[in-house]
């Protein structure tokens, strides 16, 4: 093959002249990209477009009210935690959508493997910033790029849960939450939510039907008993009013290896009564579920 | 210190230009290329042994060449190249026996570098965002060329925990494109159409072939032990890399796509291995910071690695095939090497 032979005589040759080590930083490597998604599957674009046909569905038919949002840091890698309600969540695209256009800088969404395994749901959810709820992954976005990353401590268990139990909130996981603030050495600030739990209550819960469907829960909805299969998607118009709680620091070093089991399940669990002393203010405040 | 190298599969692409890399650095004093066919590329000084794929007399050479490295490139990372008996001989009996003859009482082997791959990492929902060298698999293999590699390093590591004194560098690559080498996934690049999972557009990091090759001269140089991931940096959707090759995505259903492309498999129009389904579900990322912080430096980004691979592409379609000019004949290589007529190079 001929032109390998010269390109290999080529090299042999230049080699001769140029000093074989070239200073890292004077290099710019071409990087020919045509889309502008990053490591995690988000695209900027992606979120600006989804962004402009939320913000309707955010101040006109949520009508979201923030109390404290100057707490969440403009830089710098932070574990925002909330209550997670309503059996198609509203709550996680509010406050994505809430902090992005009032801080301007991204949030991440971690959530169950489940998402990355459903086609198109999966590839558009990546798109808009969710990210699978990996303790790896939120280590590297809290500790080495420095950024927002949300979490629902209840996973599955709290949207699933029946429109009895509204505001009651289910059990924080393991304190996976915990040790990852811990070892990224990020606060972890938690956001209190009224609202989600009346935008699509949760009447009835087919879990034999969920298994087979593979799929984590299968509610049957106020919605969808008022408005057929569009209650799937269509969420009711509850008033969301959202509060940002003091950031919780610990005092630990970062990068251990492993964190005291009753230290994070302590912190874990103070975080979760803070919450939820928080909820009952607020629904003691509360006049109206649809006018706040 | 002057070095005398092994390289194996020289006959294969890796190899072949692993020994003309290493034949531009007078520092590698002998070089021996191990291959079962005939080498394709010209070697200038380094010597050619046909050996078959299990390497049987290799602990007869290094002993009788007394080499002290041995890069280790014949491992095969594509099941569509072989047969899967002939995958598994190779993968695992040629590196078994290569580490046999390697860690033998006397022998002066004292670095032994294997080219892996990250299809070790396997590609699952479950999976980090980003491998490093210590991360787990999420599931136990499910393809026979990932088995054959997890077998593989699995003799690697226990030969470099059986033999303290003997430097061991394992590199894992991420897929691999370039001006020349061809894939599974190069080949379906190539086409017009190109396969995709409906629903599905996975993140796919690529490193470019000459990186391959630096690095594992890199390593070799350097004596760097310990396993390191080779990627260029960043990583893009798998449309974004269909449209900078121009090609047009085909969606195949996500239930059984590897079912549904079958006869188009048969008829060579895709090529779809075992090993790509998941890849094309949920990609993969490379932690690639253990190499680059030893001083390694890339010449290609992920997206660089497929503009290179693309340049190349369109070059051929648009020249045509370059006329062959170099045929391996063995009498012919040993004259130039061997007979006191020869006084200078043959290329002058």
């Amino acid at each position: 093959m001929p032109e390998r032979k010269q390109v290999a005589t080529r090299a042999r040759a230049t080699t001769d002249i140029v000093p074989l080590r070239i200073p890292a930083d004077s290099v710019e490597l071409e990087d020919p990209r045509l889309s502008d998604v990053d490591e995690w599957g988000r695209s900027e674009h992606m979120r600006a477009l989804l962004r402009q046909l939320y913000e309707p569905v955010y101040s006109k038919w949520f009508r979201v009210e923030w109390e404290g949002l100057e707490k969440i840091p403009r830089e710098g890698g932070a574990l925002l935690v909330a209550n997670h309600a309503g059996a198609v969540p509203s709550d996680a695209p509010v406050i994505m959508h809430g902090i992005e256009r009032e801080l301007g800088r991204p949030v991440y969404g971690l959530a169950d493997y489940f998402f990355r395994r459903a086609p198109v749901l999966g590839t558009m959810w990546a798109r808009t910033g969710g990210v699978s709820a990996n303790p790896d992954n939120a280590y590297r976005l809290l500790h080495e790029q420095h950024q927002l990353a949300l979490v629902f401590p209840e996973g599955t268990k709290g949207p699933s849960k029946s429109y009895t139990d509204r505001y009651q909130l289910r059990r924080f996981g393991r304190g996976g939450f915990v040790e990852i603030a811990m070892r990224a050495g990020a606060p972890v600030i938690p956001i209190a939510v009224v609202g989600s739990e009346e935008t699509m209550p949760v009447i009835l819960r087919l879990p034999r039907l969920a298994r087979a469907m593979g799929i984590p829960y299968f509610p049957i909805t106020a919605n969808f008993l008022m408005l057929g299969l569009a209650g799937a998607v269509v969420p009711f118009p509850a008033k969301f009013k959202l509060r940002v709680l003091d950031p919780v620091r610990f005092d630990v070093p970062p990068n251990q290896e492993r964190y005291s089991r009753s230290r994070v399940m302590d912190e874990a669990e103070r975080i979760r009564n803070d919450l939820q002393e928080t909820l009952y203010d607020m629904l003691r405040e509360r006049r109206s579920v649809w006018f706040g | 210190m002057a070095r005398r190298v092994l390289v194996t599969g020289a006959d294969t692409f890796w190899g072949g230009r692993m020994v003309q890399a290493l034949e531009a650095d007078p520092e590698f004093e002998v070089i021996l290329g191990l291959g079962l066919r005939n080498p394709s590329v010209q070697f200038e000084r380094a010597e050619f042994v046909r050996t078959d794929q299990t390497y049987s007399i290799l602990s007869r050479i290094v002993t009788a060449t007394q080499v002290d490295t041995i890069i280790h490139t014949f491992m095969v990372v594509d099941s569509t190249l072989v047969a899967r008996r002939a995958l598994h001989e190779i993968n695992v009996i040629g590196t078994l026996n290569l580490l046999a003859a390697a860690g033998a009482s006397g022998s002066p082997v004292r670095h032994v570098v294997v080219k892996s791959s990250s299809l070790v990492y396997g590609s699952s929902p479950e999976d980090p965002n980003t491998f490093s060298e210590t991360s787990m698999r999420s599931h136990p293999p499910r393809t026979a060329v990932e088995r054959s590699l997890i077998d593989a390093e699995g003799l690697v590591h226990d030969f470099a925990v059986d033999n303290p004194g003997t430097t061991v560098t394992l590199l894992r690559f991420a897929n691999v494109l370039g001006t020349d080498i061809v894939t599974s996934i190069s080949k379906n690049l190539s086409r017009p159409v190109c396969p995709s999972i409906f629903g599905y557009d996975p993140l796919l990091q690529f490193v470019e072939e000459d990186d391959v090759v630096r690095a594992l001269e890199f390593v070799t140089r350097e004596r760097l032990p310990g396993v390191f991931n080779l990627a260029g940096a960043g990583r893009l959707p798998w449309s974004e890399v269909a449209s900078i090759c121009g090609t047009k995505l085909v969606p195949l259903p996500p239930l059984h796509p590897r079912r549904t492309i079958s006869p188009l498999v048969t008829l060579g129009i895709f090529e779809f291995p075992p090993e790509l389904e998941d890849l094309l579900r949920y990609g993969r990322g490379l932690d690639t910071t253990k190499l680059t912080s030893a001083g390694f430096e890339y010449r290609y980004t992920s997206a660089g690695a497929v503009g290179s691979y693309i340049r190349a592409v369109r070059l051929r379609r648009g020249a045509g095939r370059p006329p062959t000019s170099y045929i391996y004949e063995h009498d012919v290589e040993q004259f130039f090497r061997h007979s006191s007529s020869v006084v200078g190079s043959p290329d002058g």
